[in-house]
């Protein structure tokens, strides 16, 4: 056995046996940020604080959901809402939260995208990140079914025959995840352990492999630049800090991140309380019904974007179904930003107001990312259809065109 | 070559135990999620349909789908292998969810048609898509005739002889 000194305090006991001095400073203390950034790298820390809101709301609602087609319905609007004290409050914090949450990702996926935070060694960091965006969008959509309204039973149904596209084996699929011919209890019930338990421990997973994917390529900065991370932090811990281009995490950078946090729970207790009715759909307040769908059905905002991409391609084209068009561009647009890094050919990490040829690409996608939007919510009918079909084809022509732009970029500007 | 040591040995042997243990369990995981036999076995249902109204829709439930069933009037025209005779007249038999992705369409009594309120698929009476997203008609569930009772979830001749001229589909 390894020989240990009587400690002198309660800290060097620890220490001794766990290395908690070094562990402390490899995590916070001598973990170095760059100084020369903004409010916009304060996302990270929101989504961490979000997630653990939702995880703790969350707990609170399991205690009286039930996961039973008979049940879920009453449990949610009765049990919770009416009966159980502050029931109201933690289902309002964990609607409000899954919606802005979302919200939060995309100003933090675009964060990256604009100051181009994915290329250059930073690939892993970017390929975490939209892993944790999959998994978010499957906690989000398995959640939805949990009060099981008419739109958590329509939305689980249109999802799920989505699968039903894929070749061959499709139809079979569709009953596999169901569990039935059609959306019943025996879906909700596995929906609900998706939910509840393995899609939280693999998202936890994964933003454990986020934050590990930062520590060798470190945070970018508000202007791209490169530099040694080791020399800067000589110099801070030489006492030199105004000459340091970083600052330690904690306390420094965390505390910076605290003040945009306050700021943030302000905005996100005011929607809780007084606006929650925005992430709590009326239609969603009928209970469930396998025989009468919904007039209109469309999804959360948050994935209005992809569903409008789904949905564009209402006709055939050369041979190929709407339907099949449809889930094509809906496959692709689902995937295509996990390679962003390896389609776009420039070497230069900039922000995109830099870079001569990517502002334009990157102002068009948000653009249109807005119109698919708008289009997403509205019945596809008429010139919508059309609207949507042309803000569809954008969207894959957009990224087609990305090397392409991006080579003729790094031309241009000779490989700075 | 490979490593020939015992250590190799055991390396490889607890490899190949595990990989069929492994698969083993992958095909119980997968069989957990099939359908209970309680669904499989829960699959018939029967309409008398002697007493409909002609061009007014009826809905039967079966396996948890809404199954429509159309009785024709004189006037409406019959579309070859989409429609079968009980008695003097024509029905649409026809699963009732849009092929798109399966919203239920709504019957418009007047224009004889179908209208998918979700993404604007149309059908006709006999359930051929003529307009919208909708990849092919509406499907057509197995039925067996029993004089003018329909049984839904057995294939019966007049079945066969539509599934016949729709291709084998």
């Amino acid at each position: 056995m390894a020989e240990f000194k009587k400690a002198d305090s309660m800290l060097e006991w620890f220490d001794q046996r766990l290395g908690v001095v070094n562990f402390v400073k490899v995590m916070m203390t001598e973990y170095w940020i760059p100084k020369n950034i903004n409010f916009l790298w304060a996302m990270g820390v929101l989504l961490t604080v979000l997630f653990t809101f939702l995880v703790v709301s969350g707990i609170f609602l399991l205690m009286y959901y039930k996961p039973d087609v008979n049940m879920a319905f009453d449990s949610v609007n009765y049990t919770i809402m009416q009966e159980v004290a502050y029931g109201w409050l933690f289902r309002h914090i964990h609607a409000v939260g899954a919606s802005i949450v979302f919200l939060v990702i995309y100003i933090h996926m675009f964060t990256g995208i604009y100051y181009g935070s994915y290329k250059k060694g930073r690939e892993m960091i970017w390929v975490s990140g939209m892993l944790l965006f999959v998994l978010f969008s499957a906690e989000g959509f398995s959640g939805y079914m949990l009060p099981w309204g008419q739109m958590s039973y329509w939305a689980a149904y249109v999802i799920t025959e989505i699968f039903g596209g894929i070749p061959f084996i499709g139809d079979e699929l569709v009953v596999w995840i169901r569990g039935n011919f059609y959306v019943s209890d025996s879906t909700l019930t596995r929906f609900f352990m998706l939910h509840v338990l393995l899609l939280p421990l693999a998202i936890i997973g994964a933003i454990v492999f986020h934050f590990y994917a930062l520590r060798f390529p470190h945070v970018n900065n508000e202007e791209g630049e490169f530099f040694d991370f080791d020399e800067e932090a000589e110099k801070y811990l030489a006492g030199n800090k105004k000459g340091s281009k970083v600052v330690p995490f904690w306390p420094v950078f965390l505390s910076k991140d605290f003040f945009v946090l306050g700021f943030f729970m302000l905005f996100f207790f005011y929607l809780v309380f007084f606006h929650y009715n925005f992430a709590m759909d009326p239609v969603n307040f009928d209970k469930a019904d396998g025989l009468k769908t919904p007039a209109h059905i469309y999804p959360e905002w948050y994935f209005l974007w992809s569903y409008e991409v789904l949905r564009g391609f209402f006709f055939e084209i050369a041979g190929i179904s709407g339907k099949s068009l449809g889930l094509i561009a809906f496959a692709i647009a689902n995937a295509i930003f996990f390679v962003l890094p390896w389609l776009d050919r420039s070497p230069m990490v900039k922000p995109a107001n830099q870079r001569p040829y990517f502002k334009y690409w990157f102002w068009f996608l948000m653009v249109d990312l807005i119109v698919l939007t708008v289009y997403g919510k509205l019945p596809p009918t008429g010139a919508n259809a059309w609207v949507g079909f042309a803000s569809s084809m954008t969207f894959l022509v957009l990224f087609a065109a990305l090397p392409f732009i991006t080579k003729a970029e790094a031309k241009k500007v000779g490989g700075k | 070559m490979m490593d020939e040591s015992r250590r190799g040995f055991i390396g490889k042997a607890f490899g190949a135990v595990a990989a069929v243990g492994g698969i083993a369990s992958l095909i119980a995981m997968k069989k957990t999620w099939d359908p209970l036999p309680s669904v499989m076995s829960a699959g018939f249902t029967t309409v008398d349909v002697s007493g409909l109204e002609a061009n007014k829709l009826e809905i039967a439930v079966w396996r948890g789908k809404p199954v429509f069933i159309l009785k024709y009037t004189e006037d409406m025209k019959p579309t070859d292998g989409r429609n079968v005779k009980i008695g003097d007249h024509y029905f649409s038999v026809m699963i009732g969810l849009c092929t798109h992705l399966g919203c239920i369409p709504a019957y418009r009594a007047d224009q004889h048609d179908f209208k998918c309120a979700c993404h604007g698929g149309e059908f006709t009476d006999a359930g051929v898509h003529k307009f919208g997203p909708p990849p092919r008609p509406l499907d057509i569930p197995p039925f067996k005739l029993d004089g003018v009772t329909l049984v839904l979830g057995e294939e019966g001749p007049e079945y066969k002889a539509m599934m016949a001229k729709a291709g084998g589909a």
